[in-house]
């Protein structure tokens, strides 16, 4: 198309400028991906490796080092609360947001307006500034060092971009798949339940996307919440992992490859869907 | 209220209830509270009498808090104009020339993308590593024969800041490169390709078209920047600690609110009355900064 960048037929200023934007660009990736080889490959190695010859291979590949990290130093047991944690908030900020979206777009009532700036109000305000009371109401509640404080602060958080996102979208289905189905006696529930929710589907992804990649990365909260070692979820783990090992290099290396590569691994098979979840929420 | 209204209101608070009780109670209270801390002293947990802006006036005007205060503010400040200078200046270039299908720009979309997933926390340990005296940046520059500039980059107070952040662009610069691709792609390409038939040079149909058209983008990746930016943490915790090593050199406000909330400032024990005061700052910067930047742009926005 006459509107793509093409070397071939451009001005000689033209393709150099266009050749050292691919430069550039090369450059960034080499950045990014060079650093991530070299991490796991440094965690097949011992310190000593690493330091006299950092850009070597190893010489033999032993999976010592993840066995250590996931059976004696817990990281299995971290896995496994992250992901208890990620699925359990996920599944209600779904089923509470998509609810919320439903009340506030296909019924018109005088708080509608009010309501759903409340549930906005929770987008643009960092809930890490008020950890103080957060903290107070938690442990009124008494859910200190239980997952479910975690839980809760989690799908409190989600809620707000999904009411924004699933509103939208249900605002835009015509009124009268709602007029045929009540006639045919559906309940509101059934509405929402059996005919909304399917015609959402591709939206909740989206949500689900937007909302569980920074749940499961999420430190700050199970820092606060999650001291005892039992509960901690993998970015707490690292972080006390990394405190307590700090000069067994080969050690480091295989633990942060635990906690980055299977998010490289799941991102080869759905980027497309990463991408367009990530970024729900800075576009209309 | 008669029968069908009722039933009609029990079915609005079913759908809402569950959902507006869990963001009042853990959100909208808790923001409030702040503010409401923020005005009394207090003795370790428990409230004590009332003080009104004591506390704020505390924090500016007092050692050791207005130092402390400052210092990170200051920092903060930095990580906002080079985040906007360099992420999102790189992202708003990346995003152009994938939006105009330069080679490769599948590929790249996709690389690009990549740490942006990464836990923060990872990623601050994976360049922590890195960037050691002993790690793989000096051993790179030792390769390459330029042992005079390898530095202790995580421990020099002039260089520690902009380590981090340089680390935290490498993370997110995929962000915005995506979202001005596809805010560009969602011009109409009949714009692009009449003006090029009228004649228009490459630099006239960027500045000229694609750029008024993208502000509300603009808008948002700056807005998100200075959220993100005032809410500095977990990149300083995990790269320089909780004191903002070396000498408080990369402390900014969320390590400084966090040493007074839970840990304190020089002393030992938390300071509910200043840490609610740094909170309802932080509050005010976000809501204040947010809203001035997007009357700014969109004074500038236009349509079509």
């Amino acid at each position: 198309m006459i509107t793509d960048f093409q070397l071939r037929n451009a001005s000689t200023l033209k393709k150099i400028i266009l050749l050292i934007c691919l430069v550039v660009m090369l450059i960034y990736v080499i950045l990014i991906l060079y650093p991530l080889f070299n991490m796991v490959v440094s965690s097949f190695k011992t310190t000593r490796q690493i330091l006299q010859h950092p850009f070597s291979l190893p010489e033999t590949v032993s999976f010592a080092n993840y066995k250590t990290l996931w059976v004696d130093k817990g990281f299995a047991n971290y896995f496994i609360n992250s992901i208890i944690i990620t699925v359990s908030a996920m599944v209600f900020v779904v089923i509470f947001g998509s609810m919320a979206s439903f009340g506030i777009s296909r019924y018109s009532f005088k708080a509608n307006t009010l309501v759903y700036m409340l549930f906005l109000s929770g987008i643009m305000l960092p809930l890490k500034a008020a950890i103080i009371p957060l903290f107070l109401i938690i442990k009124k509640l008494a859910l200190v060092n239980t997952r479910l404080s975690c839980i809760f602060i989690f799908i409190a958080m989600g809620i707000p971009s999904t009411v924004f996102i699933l509103a939208g979208f249900m605002k835009m289905i015509p009124k009268d798949i709602e007029y045929a189905a009540r006639i045919d006696g559906c309940s509101d529930f059934r509405i929402y339940a059996q005919i909304f929710m399917p015609l959402c589907a591709s939206s909740i992804a989206l949500v689900t996307i937007y909302n569980a990649v920074p749940i499961w990365n999420d430190f700050f909260f199970p820092l606060v919440f999650l001291q005892s070692e039992k509960f901690k979820t993998l970015p707490v783990g690292l972080s006390s992992f990394f405190g307590q090992n700090s000069t067994n290099w080969g050690l480091l290396f295989t633990g942060l490859s635990i906690a980055i590569v299977p998010m490289v691994v799941m991102y080869l098979f759905m980027s497309k869907y990463f991408i367009r979840g990530m970024i729900a929420g800075a576009i209309k | 209220m008669n029968g069908k209204s009722l039933r009609k209101t029990g079915t609005i608070l079913m759908f809402v209830t569950p959902g507006l009780l869990i963001v009042v109670v853990f959100i909208l209270m808790p923001l409030l509270m702040s503010l409401f801390n923020s005005m009394f002293n207090w003795n370790q947990l428990i409230r004590a009498e009332f003080v009104g802006l004591e506390n704020i006036k505390k924090l500016f005007n007092t050692y050791p808090y207005k130092e402390r205060f400052f210092n990170a503010l200051g920092n903060n400040l930095r990580w906002f104009v080079l985040t906007m200078a360099i992420q999102n200046t790189l992202g708003l270039l990346f995003g152009y020339l994938m939006a105009r299908r330069i080679l490769g720009h599948e590929f790249f979309k996709r690389v690009f993308f990549l740490p942006v997933l990464f836990s923060i926390v990872a990623v601050g340990f994976l360049w922590g590593l890195y960037l050691r005296p002993n790690g793989l940046l000096n051993a790179a520059l030792a390769a390459v024969g330029r042992t005079d500039l390898q530095h202790a980059w995580l421990g020099e107070a002039r260089y520690a800041t902009l380590s981090i952040i340089m680390v935290n662009i490498w993370r997110w610069i995929g962000f915005p490169s995506l979202v001005f691709l596809a805010a560009i792609d969602s011009i109409g390409q009949e714009y692009l390709e009449a003006a090029y038939l009228d004649g228009a040079g490459e630099w006239q149909v960027f500045w000229k078209i694609v750029f008024p058209l993208i502000i509300p983008a603009i808008t948002v990746i700056t807005v998100l920047t200075i959220i993100g930016s005032l809410n500095v943490f977990e990149q300083v915790y995990t790269m320089a600690g909780l004191d903002g090593a070396p000498n408080y050199a990369t402390d900014t406000i969320g390590t400084l609110f966090y040493r007074t909330a839970f840990g304190s400032v020089d002393s030992g024990s938390p300071e509910i009355g200043i840490g609610s005061a740094i909170s309802v700052v932080i509050y005010l910067m976000t809501f204040f900064f947010s809203l001035f930047s997007i009357i700014f742009t969109r004074s500038k926005e236009v349509e079509l």
